[in-house]
């Protein structure tokens, strides 16, 4: 992967070392889903990093009910064309055709994701064979190291999109902390036994035992709605993240955006987090997770 | 001359890589969030990131001015990418209300290699970087267009700029801190020491 290229070679697209190295350029910062070039204005204005570029929000994939897919080309293209920070767009877990569809569309990175319906209960896509980038969501340390065998270039969380309820978010990101805090202590002998329970390749399992984290960017996604959330989700470990129905579901979207960024940035200082969290309208509603049927809980989409 | 202490500004980007360059070309490398923590720094970095967000986040929090005065007054600064763009005196086709630092007589085009997928790696040989050429990592990378009369241009890719230097500000297109490969960060300490030597004269 880090080979030292010769003189005179061609320039190498879609290397591991750009695929992972984009997502080092959106650490600290908040990724937000947009349905329409406006939205998508609103977004880049208010400091974010990069859209995500989907039909419905989660919230309204609840809603709505049947099955979600990708999104209309037209509607991503248009997006691609009204900012200039990185967009991003879904794919259906499996559904390596519509993966292939939004990379000649042009999309910076992809979303396999279980915010849309899965198209295949067994195999994720082959994300090796792609130049464009994916990011996977992942429940614990094992989901995200399979992703990443898989060519998963950045790992999110897979809280419950839609709900505006950031318990299983929580729940992730410190399931995958405990386990690399338990990988760290343990010795050679040990991490072959690890490697077999983590249900991960070996090569993984000892190089984030060296670490000391993922060897790709970790965000945090589904359920943050409020600048507290967002810092919680970096104060628990998350590089940056993810905002989906939280900002446009809400009563002040512009001001709610700008507010959530600046909590991610200075998620350690909670004057900022008080100062950013006051006026800011009606946040969504919100579902609480414990209620949900266990068929609508999109964690267990994926494997 | 003791280990120069360098920051790197964090406001967004990826501030972790260049801390582990930095250390490992002997600079005591440290975070720089807030105008106070410049006081006590003898060299910046503006890290690669998103160069809309790292604006936008910089005058949102009093760090645009007192970053512009500091480089003024000739504090040495080393910008990858974005961090490039924060240090041109002029963006070709700036995002509306984007503002920069500035420190460096160019103009830049953003995402002037195109979009993730034409994303690459290549060789490049970098003026005052010895041996062989670095391994460049350019991620929907910038290049500078045009440079002014006391620009030197350090590096080019494809008859496009991508790395320069005027006075005390280095700045490159590509990420060097992405790779292992940490000469262009012993570069920028050499320039900071130079720097603190010549002050203490």
């Amino acid at each position: 992967m880090s080979s030292t290229l010769p003189d005179n070679q061609a320039p190498e697209t879609g290397t591991a070392r750009v695929k992972r190295g984009m997502a080092e350029q959106l650490k600290g910062g908040v990724i937000m889903d947009v349905v329409t070039p406006e939205q998508a204005k609103i977004a880049e204005d208010a400091g974010a990093v990069a859209v995500m570029a989907l039909e419905r929000v989660p919230a309204d994939i609840r809603k709505d009910g049947g099955v979600a897919r990708m999104s209309d080309p037209d509607m991503i293209e248009g997006i691609i064309e009204a900012v200039s920070i990185p967009v991003m767009a879904k794919s259906r877990i499996g559904h390596f055709v519509e993966a292939q569809v939004l990379q000649a569309l042009g999309v910076d990175y992809i979303d396999e994701s279980e915010v849309l319906t899965p198209a295949d209960e067994v195999n994720h896509s082959d994300k090796w064979a792609f130049t464009t980038p994916f990011v996977c969501g992942a429940t614990n340390l094992g989901e995200a190291l399979r992703r990443i065998a898989e060519g998963a270039a950045m790992i999110r969380s897979k809280g419950e999109a839609g709900t505006g309820n950031v318990v299983e978010a929580v729940r992730h990101l410190r399931q995958i902390k405990n386990e690399i805090a338990r990988l760290r202590g343990c010795d050679n002998h040990e991490l072959y036994a690890a490697a077999k329970e983590l249900r991960a390749p070996y090569e993984l399992v000892a190089e984030v035992a060296e670490l000391g984290r993922l060897p790709v960017v970790l965000f945090s996604a589904g359920g943050v709605a409020t600048p507290a959330d967002a810092a919680l989700m970096r104060q628990l470990g998350a590089e940056g993240v993810f905002v989906g129905s939280g900002i446009f579901k809400s009563g002040d979207p512009a001001k709610r955006a700008a507010a959530i960024v600046k909590a991610t940035t200075f998620y350690d200082d909670p004057k900022v987090i008080a100062d950013a969290s006051r006026d800011l309208g009606e946040a969504m509603v919100g579902i609480n997770c414990d209620t949900l049927p266990e068929a609508e809980r999109y964690a267990n989409r994926g494997w | 001359m003791p280990s120069p202490v360098i920051g790197v500004l964090a406001l967004q980007g990826d501030v972790r890589e260049h801390l582990v360059a930095l250390a490992a070309a002997d600079a005591v490398a440290r975070p720089v969030r807030r105008p106070g923590a410049l006081d006590g720094v003898d060299g910046l970095v503006i890290p690669g990131g998103e160069s809309t967000t790292i604006s936008k986040l910089a005058v949102l929090f009093g760090m645009m001015e007192p970053l512009r005065a500091r480089v003024r007054a000739g504090l040495p600064v080393y910008g990858t990418c974005a961090g490039l763009i924060m240090l041109a005196d002029k963006i070709l086709d700036p995002r509306s209300g984007q503002e920069t630092i500035g420190g460096i007589d160019m103009i830049v085009r953003r995402n002037a290699f195109g979009r993730q997928n034409e994303s690459f790696e290549a060789a490049v040989d970098i003026e005052g970087v010895e041996g062989d050429p670095v391994e460049g990592v350019f991620i929907r990378a910038p290049w500078v267009e045009s440079v002014g009369a006391g620009t030197e241009v350090l590096a080019e890719h494809e008859g496009h700029i991508v790395a320069v230097r005027q006075g005390n500000a280095l700045a490159t297109s590509f990420h060097p801190e992405l790779t292992g490969d940490h000469r262009v960060h012993r570069l920028f300490t050499d320039m900071v020491r130079a720097r603190g030597a010549a002050d203490s004269l």
